[in-house]
């Protein structure tokens, strides 16, 4: 697999990433050069055998629905860079 | 994906200039789950708390935070896959749904897309007609709610609070097997319905605990399925039948007038009642979804889910059954009856040897009347079910007339009180003795000389003969024995 430039430019734009046309240039190298390392793993056969999600046996881990968090929010809003009355302040978006 | 095919109603077809349409809607609604606690955090779910109050470190998505999954949830969303008849999958996968927005910190949502929860389903619908049809599920999932965006604050800033930000949704798919307004709005109610019986969603749409995004589309009856829109977000059941309604009819016109339908996201506008595109045309979706790492796969075991189905309460279709089958109930009554289970526990404690019937006729018409009247939930009715029941006693005992019932009812409404005491000492009791009636009668024929004759001629007149004693009466008279001796001495 392959990747051309426009594909780079809309990954970087769903990322929200900034990229001038030089630097898509040199990421689709890069790119390229990554999956083409990557490939090399479609040369092991893995008919029948199941995605590993764990390396070791075991189930995922489950918690009581207690409330034991939260009531935090002058922390929780603590690093943002513009805050009003323990909202977060961000430009506005509206749909 | 099957379709339910059903051949098409030609009561429910749209008229067009090129002849009939028939619309095709499917559902996706978000409801909320009943849990103390949100899906990966042990932040609380609670309504309208103060700003980022219910937000943990997960919540906000700091950075090394990890989720670990609320079982109650799991079970919920097992309960609830239960009561849409659907197939249980003993393993599921949550996976990223990628994007950015400013009330979903983590830049994905956590959700569930080729491997969810619970599989294919089926939701029996009774509509008001006495007739009913099946809707099938596709699916149900677990996924996260977003934080909530404030956007009326400040004039170029949006305020964010992410109280909401991973609580538990389960969003339920239905496939495209309504036909109709009509039709969306009784899915709705009955989703709606069973989920509040199960307990695993309060179904309060006001506060968006349930939210239906509404897939429409139309064609020529029994034709190809047309391209669909999708209007999300559309928060009441009355809404529902109204975008669907007013969405239909647009793309009708669209097509007729020899365009064809974009398929696009489209939004309601209660206020207008009308259905318009969202405002930026997003780029075509493209949420990259990918098994999240940081969940294993959610697996539990048949045996666990017997013990759910067993401690299952009884649901909207088998209570709507068995007051059929037990009280003699006609299907309409029963349907009413069930819709809040409030309702049909009060029902069932007025009608426990009783006339079941009756007991219906009270509940549905002047109690429910009333309270509709005063904007009352049948769980703060000032009459009670003992009350209501002992009225029901003195009307069938023949203590009281109908008409008696219906003043006695109105005064335990406003003063309360035993209706037994307040029949014996305001001498409501009825008056069978038919000496006394007949009196009565007498009087009124008396006075009435030239009604007299007229009746003779117009025998309708009875009914204001029969007014005129109970008036006289008070309403005590047996309006049986009224009827009787004003026929017999007015030669009817």
């Amino acid at each position: 697999m392959a990747v051309d430039t426009e594909t780079v430019k809309r990954v970087a734009r769903l990322a929200r990433i900034a990229v001038s046309e030089a630097e898509a240039e040199s990421f689709r190298t890069d790119l390229n050069a990554i999956l083409g390392f990557v490939e090399q793993l479609n040369k092991v056969d893995v008919s029948g055998v199941e995605p590993m999600t764990s390396v070791l046996p075991m189930a995922l881990p489950k918690r009581a629905d207690i409330v034991d968090d939260g009531f935090i929010a002058g922390k929780v809003v603590g690093n943002a860079p513009q805050r009003h009355d323990d909202f977060f302040v961000v430009p506005k978006v509206v749909e | 994906m099957t379709i339910n095919v059903r051949p098409p109603d030609p009561k429910k077809l749209i008229r067009g200039d090129s002849g009939d349409w028939e619309v095709v809607v499917g559902m996706e609604v978000h409801a909320q789950v009943t849990s103390n606690a949100k899906l990966f955090s042990g932040a609380s779910t609670e309504f309208g708390g103060a700003p980022n109050s219910h937000v943990s470190f997960v919540d906000a998505a700091m950075p090394g935070m990890l989720p670990v999954i609320n079982a109650e949830c799991v079970a919920q969303a097992v309960r609830s896959g239960l009561g849409l008849k659907a197939e249980i999958n003993l393993r599921s996968v949550f996976d990223r749904k990628n994007y950015f927005y400013p009330d979903l910190p983590q830049g994905y949502q956590i959700s569930q897309y080729k491997q969810p929860i619970v599989g294919e389903g089926t939701v029996t619908v009774d509509l008001l007609d006495g007739t009913s049809f099946e809707v099938g599920i596709e699916r149900l999932h677990l996924e996260q709610d977003a934080g909530k965006s404030l956007h009326d604050q400040h004039p170029s800033q949006s305020y964010v609070d992410l109280n909401r930000s991973g609580v538990a949704l389960m969003e339920i798919v239905s496939k495209p097997d309504l036909r109709s307004a009509e039709e969306a709005r009784a899915y709705l109610s009955k989703l709606r319905t069973i989920l509040r019986y199960l307990g695993t969603c309060d179904g309060n749409m006001e506060e968006g605990s349930l939210r239906a995004d509404v897939n429409v589309s139309v064609r020529k009856p029994g034709g190809p399925l047309g391209t669909r829109c999708e209007i999300k977000n559309v928060n009441s059941i009355r809404f529902v039948g109204q975008a669907v309604d007013y969405e239909a009819r647009r793309q009708i016109r669209i097509i007729e007038d020899g365009g064809t339908i974009d398929q696009e996201t489209r939004l309601f506008d209660p206020g207008k009642g009308e259905t318009r595109p969202m405002r930026s045309k997003e780029e075509a979706h493209d949420y990259r979804y990918f098994p999240d790492p940081d969940l294993l796969p959610l697996e539990f075991t048949q045996e666990w889910v017997d013990e759910l189905a067993r401690n299952l309460p009884e649901l909207p279709d088998q209570k709507r059954a068995r007051f059929i089958a037990d009280y003699a109930l006609t299907p309409y009554d029963a349907s009413v009856l069930v819709v809040e289970k409030e309702s049909a526990d009060f029902f069932e404690r007025v009608a426990k040897g009783r006339d079941g019937k009756a007991a219906a006729n009270w509940v549905i018409n002047e109690l429910a009347g009333r309270l509709n009247k005063e904007g009352k939930d049948i769980a703060d009715s000032p009459v009670d079910s003992v009350q209501l029941g002992a009225i029901l006693d003195l009307l069938a005992a023949g203590t009281i007339s109908g008409k008696i019932a219906k003043d006695l009812f109105e005064i335990v409404w406003t003063e309360g009180g035993d209706p037994r005491e307040i029949v014996a000492k305001r001498g409501l009791t009825q008056v069978t003795d038919t000496g006394a009636i007949a009196r009565v009668v007498d009087e009124i024929i008396a006075a009435n000389p030239d009604k007299v004759a007229a009746a003779k001629a117009k025998p309708t007149l009875l009914g204001w003969f029969v007014g005129q004693v109970m008036k006289a009466s008070g309403g005590k008279a047996n309006p049986q024995t009224v009827n009787d001796l004003l026929k017999e001495k007015l030669g009817l």
